[in-house]
């Protein structure tokens, strides 16, 4: 620490505990209490990074979440590192390890500077410009454009930090723990108020703690001691939660806000363990207090962006607060009154300061009248035209303005300076107003947006309001949040408040240079390298649109979002185009406020906890038996069980065989059951199914199709008639949820007369089912006094049988075409059935089958899977299933759609089968069928929707859908993969057993 | 994120509702006495207005059951919330 630039004694700053921290490689000291910037300023580092497109020279240039240049590296660790971090928000901690981004090989020697020289041959819009012909191109462009952009580094390994949400709820919540806010939330506390405050720094008392001059007083006291005193108050307050080190993230409607808590940030890195690094709040608000304050705005001037050239209030917040001077010859360039509380700062402080420079002609307010008569030079009505250094500023030079303020007159002045405090006046923070979908209006006094109507229970208070002087925020911050709470009275009804006050205003949104603006570089938006000249480039190329002018020319862009270059951005906008700044209008303020880690927005979401996944009864068996799973909607579901190291596809090869020589076993526990009661029950199966339900005997199980509205496929699977009004449906797996949604939306909103009951019984039964030629013998073997013959129970029919004490519902149903029993049994029972299926049939070689042979085994007969052979656009007529189409049934959902005009067309995609000239050939599911290959553009006739190889039939199958399909029989086509063509010929959907003599075994 | 108050469960939170989009679209009893035109009026055809809009809402993570919602869309603003089966009211 150079010991001339850290001023001693500051109560912000510990002194007593000396850190250690890294930058760019090199070991440097700060104290507990600075953060990152005010650290390397204290070593005399302004310059930490390059700038994104001309790779120019950057330093510090604010204390707070706008800081556009000072975003670093942090940490070097592969998991932990983070990228785009501001060095002015993060607290100092030991150990802690930086460095500069977006440079190469270092920030003091950087290779892309040389873009600084060749600027002229990189305008706005360059490379939308330039890498647009020839199209080809674009992807030998896009390989090195990506790797030329960005800032940071993403971490490359999984983040082993621990992130937390939570809700709250409160009356009133508080963003912004400056005075106004303080204010308010005692005002709101007294008044019997939960209260939530929220702050975004460590400590409250925003600006007004640590100034620290004679002029502004509050009931007689200095107003830091007078906050000091409510802060105290505040903090014992009963009535208020105060959570420091939180940013508002988003204010949604509602009042519904996100805001994230820093926990473990500003922690030296061994101390964090096991700790929750950053927590989420979720907050409900009765009403929302806007309290966020005001941002300073720079000055746009030619080189404006030298390292050493930062904000006023910056370099007196790193005096009064952190003990830290940002140069040894200060120069303070202003066009309003605020500026002079640096100029005090620095001179309380021992500083020294060079001059002012003001545009304004002259200023004859308290403070400004003080500094007069310090004897320190002022230069009014002067501009600052041009600066030299060019790691640091070390020159400026100034020039008269004339009396329009659109050029310079009279001679150049040339001052030393390594340090610039500029202060273009202050924009309200009015990002969280606007996001909640607030107006603003335009306030032509202060050149400034300031909030205006809402649809929000929501106030708006200090100088996020608009007021800057300290008179003005506490009286009408006193009086808007007494009306706000419908409070007649205040313990601050009688507050005594004496500042400064402003009287004489100029502001120019672009000063005059004594050169062409062609020839300088006056930048609006410091990270995205924008300048004044691209604006108006954009403007003279015809944007007229603020947003368009914003994403043409990237302002406003960056990570900093513009809090800096947007006010200017508009105001050359309106003055090039002589618009009115509030016709203008502002762009679009969009949550967050300042960027959230992809950790925070998750939460504990993360691993096993991303999404649920369920688990069926017969789970652990499963993985006990080597399977291996898929997902299936939210389903584990068991794929296949390789054995002795075997592929999925011998697996699914020795699966198939055995389920049609012997016998196969599936767990179908996660197909959606929904149970089926009331007097009207047959009915809404009439009127939710395409084929007729009325004749179904109890006993009898059914297959049936549902459709959409609009005709098209949405559902199927197998009803059984239970009882008299008692019914058991059963649903594809993925689509059990939004079937039974579909039902009841039905039941409560078209047909409420229906006396129906539904209820989801998916997970409250387990399903195993038992197939092939010896399935008739293993059910023997287990249920050994239930009559299996065809007589008595037939193929499609159901039987209620005990084991034990176990209910157990046998149903003869085939989705296999193999002889099948499907035995349901309550869940805690899965797992025991199972297994006695899996012993009843060892000495038949009974072989667990997964989802893949299921699929394998119903493509050779030709069974559709919904949601596979199907997309939404299939009708039952395309699917060739006509016979499921009631012809007696008055009216079903989908039936009037079947014959719209577009429906009945011929040639529409139908479900088709194809076999591979090659035998051994498989196709590929979704590959393209095309007639002609060498007509262009070719046309595509349709795709495979199933495609596997049948050890039974010793050959390739497929399913398809392709354009007049059923006309197509027995035609050649073909399949056009990336390295060769396969020719297939239409068939039957059904491949094997198409006499339906295996159902019988 | 906006409040609904369930008629049947009082206020909660947005995501434990479903939107069913325009309300007040009776199925026709009779769709095979529909043209193909007046059809495609039942099946496709929905507003879509700035301003108060009459939708169908559904209590999926709580009671599932259906009512009625009259949201301004410009401002999601809900101004009125009935059940099922009754006339939409008056704005």
């Amino acid at each position: 620490m150079s010991k001339n630039l850290r001023i001693n004694n500051k109560q912000f700053v510990d002194e007593t505990r000396k850190l250690s921290f890294v930058f760019n490689g090199k070991k440097l000291y700060g104290y507990k209490g600075d953060t990152l910037a005010s650290a390397l300023l204290s070593n005399d580092i302004h310059l930490v990074g390059r700038s994104f497109k001309y790779h120019r020279p950057r330093g510090i240039m604010t204390s707070g979440s706008e800081e556009p240049n000072a975003i670093l590296q942090i940490g070097n660790d592969d998991a932990l590192t983070e990228p785009n971090v501001r060095a002015t928000e993060i607290e100092l901690y030991d150990g802690l390890i930086c460095n500069s981004q977006n440079c190469w090989p270092s920030v003091n020697f950087d290779i892309g500077g040389i873009n600084n020289f060749l600027s002229p041959l990189l305008p706005a819009g360059f490379y939308y410009k330039t890498f647009m012909w020839p199209a080809s191109f674009w992807e030998k462009y896009e390989y090195f454009i990506r790797k030329s952009a960005g800032l940071g580094k993403s971490p490359t390994k999984q983040d082993p930090d621990m992130y937390d949400h939570r809700y709250m709820h409160c009356d009133i919540l508080i963003v912004g723990g400056g005075v106004s806010g303080l204010v308010a939330a005692k005002i709101a506390s007294d008044d019997n108020k939960k209260v939530l405050l929220l702050e975004d720094k460590e400590l409250l008392g925003g600006s007004l703690i640590y100034d620290d001059n004679d002029i502004s007083k509050i009931d007689n006291q200095k107003s830091n001691e007078w906050l000091k005193k409510l802060i105290d108050n505040i903090k014992n307050d009963k009535n208020i939660i105060i959570k420091t080190r939180t940013s508002l993230a988003a204010y949604h409607n509602y009042n519904f806000l996100l805001a994230r808590q820093n926990l473990t940030d500003h922690l030296s890195v061994n101390d964090r363990n096991n700790k929750i690094r950053q927590r989420l709040y979720k907050i409900r608000a009765k009403k929302v207090i806007i309290s966020t304050g005001a941002i300073e705005r720079p000055q746009v001037f030619h080189n404006n962006d030298r390292p050493g050239i930062m904000l006023a209030s910056a370099v007196k917040k790193y005096i009064d607060y952190y003990g830290v001077r940002c140069g040894l010859e200060n120069v303070i360039f202003t066009n309003n009154d605020s500026a002079y509380e640096t100029a005090l700062s620095l001179h309380k402080s021992g500083t020294k300061l060079n001059a002012i420079i003001d545009i304004r002609d002259n200023s004859s307010s308290e403070i400004v009248n003080k500094v007069k008569s310090l004897g320190i030079q002022i230069y009014w009505n002067h501009t600052v035209i041009n600066t030299k250094g060019y790691k640091r500023i070390n020159k400026i030079t100034i020039m008269k303005l004339n009396d329009k303020g659109n050029d310079v007159v009279g001679k150049k002045i040339e001052l030393n300076c390594d340090c610039l405090a500029i202060s273009g006046g202050w924009t309200p923070m009015v990002h969280l107003f606007t996001q909640s979908g607030g107006k603003l209006r335009f306030d032509n006094k202060d050149n400034i947006f300031v909030p205006d109507k809402t649809n929000l229970d929501q106030l708006s208070i200090g100088s996020a309001k608009g007021d800057f002087e300290l008179d003005d925020v506490l009286k009408n911050s006193i009086k808007d949040t007494k009306k706000f709470l419908n409070i007649e009275n205040s313990n601050f009804d009688k507050i005594d408040v004496k500042c400064s006050k402003e009287k004489e205003k100029k502001n120019i949104w672009l000063l005059p240079s004594d050169r062409p603006l062609s020839k300088t570089k006056p930048f609006l938006d410091y990270q995205n390298d924008s300048t004044a000249k691209d604006i108006k480039l954009a403007l003279r190329e015809g944007f007229k649109s603020i947003e368009h002018v914003k994403r043409y020319t990237t302002t406003g862009m960056g990570t900093d979002q513009g809090k800096l270059a947007n006010m200017h951005a508009l105001g050359i906008v309106a003055d090039t185009t002589n618009t009115n700044m509030g016709d203008l209008g502002t762009t679009t303020f969009r949550p967050p406020y300042t960027p959230l880690t992809f950790g925070t927005i998750v939460g504990r979401n993360v691993g096993q906890f991303f999404d649920i996944f369920r688990k069926t009864p017969m789970h652990e068996w499963h993985v006990e038996n080597n399977a291996k799973f898929e997902n299936v909607g939210q389903w584990k579901r068991a794929w296949y069980y390789p054995k002795d190291g075997e592929t999925m596809h011998d697996a699914v090869q020795r699966e198939s065989k055995a389920a049609r020589e012997s016998s196969g076993i599936l767990d179908a526990s996660t197909l959606g059951k929904i149970d089926i009661q009331g007097t009207d029950a047959n009915e809404f199966l009439n009127r939710v199914y395409t084929n007729a339900w009325s004749k179904l005997q109890i006993g009898k199980c059914r297959y049936g199709l549902m459709l959409n509205e609009d005709g098209m496929v949405y559902d199927d699977g197998v009803t059984t008639r239970l009882g008299e009004n008692h019914y058991l449906m059963t649903t594809t797996t993925g689509g059990a949820a939004n079937v039974m949604s579909k039902l009841e939306d039905y039941l409560q909103t078209e047909w409420p007369e229906l006396d129906v009951f539904l209820t989801s019984v998916t997970d409250h039964y387990a399903t195993a089912s038992v197939c092939g030629p010896n399935a008739k013998k293993i059910i023997n073997k287990i249920f050994k006094d239930l009559d299996l013959s065809d007589e008595s129970f037939p193929h499609m029919s159901f039987k209620e049988v005990k084991l034990g004490d176990i209910n157990c519902r046998v149903m003869r149903i085939s989705f296999t075409g193999e002889l099948s029993y499907e035995i349901n049994v309550e869940a805690s029972y899965g797992k025991y059935i199972w297994e006695k299926c899996i012993e009843a049939g060892k000495e038949f070689n009974i072989t667990p089958y997964g989802t893949e042979t299921m699929h394998l085994l119903r493509a050779e007969k030709g069974f559709i899977i919904v949601g596979q052979d199907t997309d939404g656009t299939m009708t039952p007529v395309d699917l060739q299933m006509d016979w499921i189409i009631s012809k007696k049934k008055y009216d079903f959902i989908g039936k009037r759609s079947l014959y719209r005009s577009d429906t009945i067309r011929e040639d529409r995609k139908q479900l088709v089968g194809l076999l591979t000239d090659d035998p051994n050939e498989i196709l590929e599911e979704g590959a393209q069928i095309v007639k002609d290959e060498n007509k262009k553009p070719v046309d595509m006739l349709g795709h495979v929707t199933s495609s596997y190889f049948s050890p039974t039939l010793k050959k390739s199958i497929a399913l398809a859908v392709l354009k007049e399909g059923k006309q197509l029989k027995g035609q050649k086509l073909l399949v056009p993969m990336i390295d060769k063509t396969i020719k297939v010929t239409v068939s039957d959907t059904i491949f094997l057993d198409k006499e339906n003599e295996r159902i019988n075994g | 994120m906006f409040l609904i108050n369930c008629p049947y469960c009082g206020e909660r939170d947005q995501s434990e509702f479903v939107s069913g989009g325009e309300a007040h679209i009776a199925r026709p009893k009779q769709p095979t006495e529909l043209n193909d035109d007046q059809w495609a009026e039942y099946l496709f055809m929905r507003k879509n207005i700035k301003g108060v809009q009459f939708e169908r809402w559904n209590h999926a993570h709580g009671c599932r059951k259906w009512f009625n919602v009259a949201r301004d869309t410009s401002n999601d603003k809900i101004e009125k919330i009935y059940k099922m089966g009754e006339q939409p009211p008056k704005l």
